[in-house]
């Protein structure tokens, strides 16, 4: 047979032609900041280990102007993170039912909420407390 | 309303023999409340170019034909109508990710010879029953363990929603990997080892990376996302070699 011809349109730019794409490489980009706050959260440990010196000095660069910027926009991001995180859960899902209907998606999203909402009230509780 | 109004349909135009690259035509056609952007496109090509050329067969949405992308969304365009879109333009194109072979006709035949065939997409029972032995039983719940999946049409909407599809076309897909499942999750069926190797790979389901459109644009109600996204914990379980135990129906 003979080769047919055909055109293969260029994926450059793809993101930027659907609202739907535009969400999902934000969703992934968020991803970046949280390993970054990790990051310095690994660095503050390893401060730590050093003696009260070098954990103040981290704890003071951590008012730094930069440092609030950062950790703000951080906090943002993450936040929009979470809220991708248990939008997709119902796909991540094992196939739950109940009474053999498949869970409603706004359940387990839900649950996931309650579940994130729930244990950071416990980290808050248990903070305070001590 | 005055009927029939008329609507601007962009078409996009690509012929192999003549263009180096494809081109937008505007085409001005007259539509009613019920007049389907297929029915729009039939209208161009009946009364305005005949050399327009598209694919079509069923005109309800269960061929799964006539997919194309209408103002850059992936849509049967039986099931799309003129009215939503007015007095806006509507822009037709081929399917997105698939080459095009001419107009809005795109080729399928990586999906249908490769794709498709690499899933094994029927059921491979233990041991073929002679026919005495009569049907294979199953349950309501065992059927509806995979019903939802049993729906998918091969229109490939899924394919042109999907960025990881066009940008590595090796990629096994969302329809593809849907249906890999639809026989997996059979009560009736024993293949999943013999399907293992194409869900486990690289272009299995560890080439979705969990974008979701399929599973918006599908226009049978399919979830190609939570079929894939589930299988990649089977495909962890299979890799430590723990599945085999924990499947009911098992390494047989």
């Amino acid at each position: 047979m003979a080769k047919i011809k055909t055109y293969v349109r260029p994926m450059q730019g793809w993101w930027r032609r659907n609202p739907f794409f535009v969400r999902y490489m934000i969703r992934e980009a968020s991803s970046v900041f949280l390993a970054i706050y990790a990051v310095i959260l690994l660095v503050g440990l390893a401060r730590l280990t050093q003696g009260e010196a070098a954990w103040d000095a981290w704890r003071a660069a951590l008012t730094s102007f930069g440092s609030l910027v950062f950790h703000w926009l951080a906090l943002l991001t993450v936040g929009y993170h979470a809220y991708t995180w248990w939008k997709v859960a119902p796909k991540t899902a094992p196939d739950l039912r109940f009474a053999g209907r498949p869970l409603p998606e706004l359940v387990i999203t839900a649950g996931g909420w309650f579940a994130t909402l729930g244990a950071s009230a416990l980290v808050y509780i248990i903070v305070r407390w001590m | 309303m005055a009927e029939p109004r008329t609507i601007e349909i962009e078409v996009l135009r690509y012929n192999p023999e003549k263009d180096a690259e494809p081109h937008f035509q505007t085409f001005k056609v007259p539509f009613t409340h019920d007049t389907s952007v297929l029915q729009g496109l039939q209208h161009i090509k009946d009364h305005l170019d005949g050399s327009l050329t598209f694919r079509w067969s069923c005109r309800m949405a269960i061929c799964g034909s006539c997919g194309k992308m209408v103002n850059g969304k992936p849509e049967l365009s039986c099931h799309t109508f003129l009215r939503d879109y007015y007095p806006g333009k509507v822009r037709i194109e081929p399917l997105n990710h698939f080459p095009v072979l001419r107009d809005l006709v795109i080729d399928q035949t990586d999906f249908f010879n490769q794709k498709l065939p690499a899933v094994k997409p029927y059921l491979l029972p233990k041991e073929d029953k002679p026919l005495s032995a009569g049907t294979h039983l199953q349950t309501p719940k065992e059927y509806h363990s995979y019903y939802q999946y049993s729906q998918c049409i091969n229109c490939l909407l899924c394919y042109a929603a999907c960025p990881q599809y066009g940008l590595n076309p090796k990629f096994t897909g969302p329809a593809a990997l849907a249906l890999l499942h639809r026989y997996n999750a059979d009560s009736r069926d024993r293949g999943w080892q013999e399907r293992a190797e194409v869900l486990n790979s690289e272009e299995g389901v560890w080439g979705c990376t969990l974008v979701g459109y399929c599973s918006e644009v599908c226009p049978k109600g399919v979830d190609p996302a939570h079929a894939i996204n589930q299988n990649k914990v089977k495909s962890t379980m299979d890799y430590f070699g723990v599945l085999k135990f924990l499947m009911p129906r098992g390494g047989s």
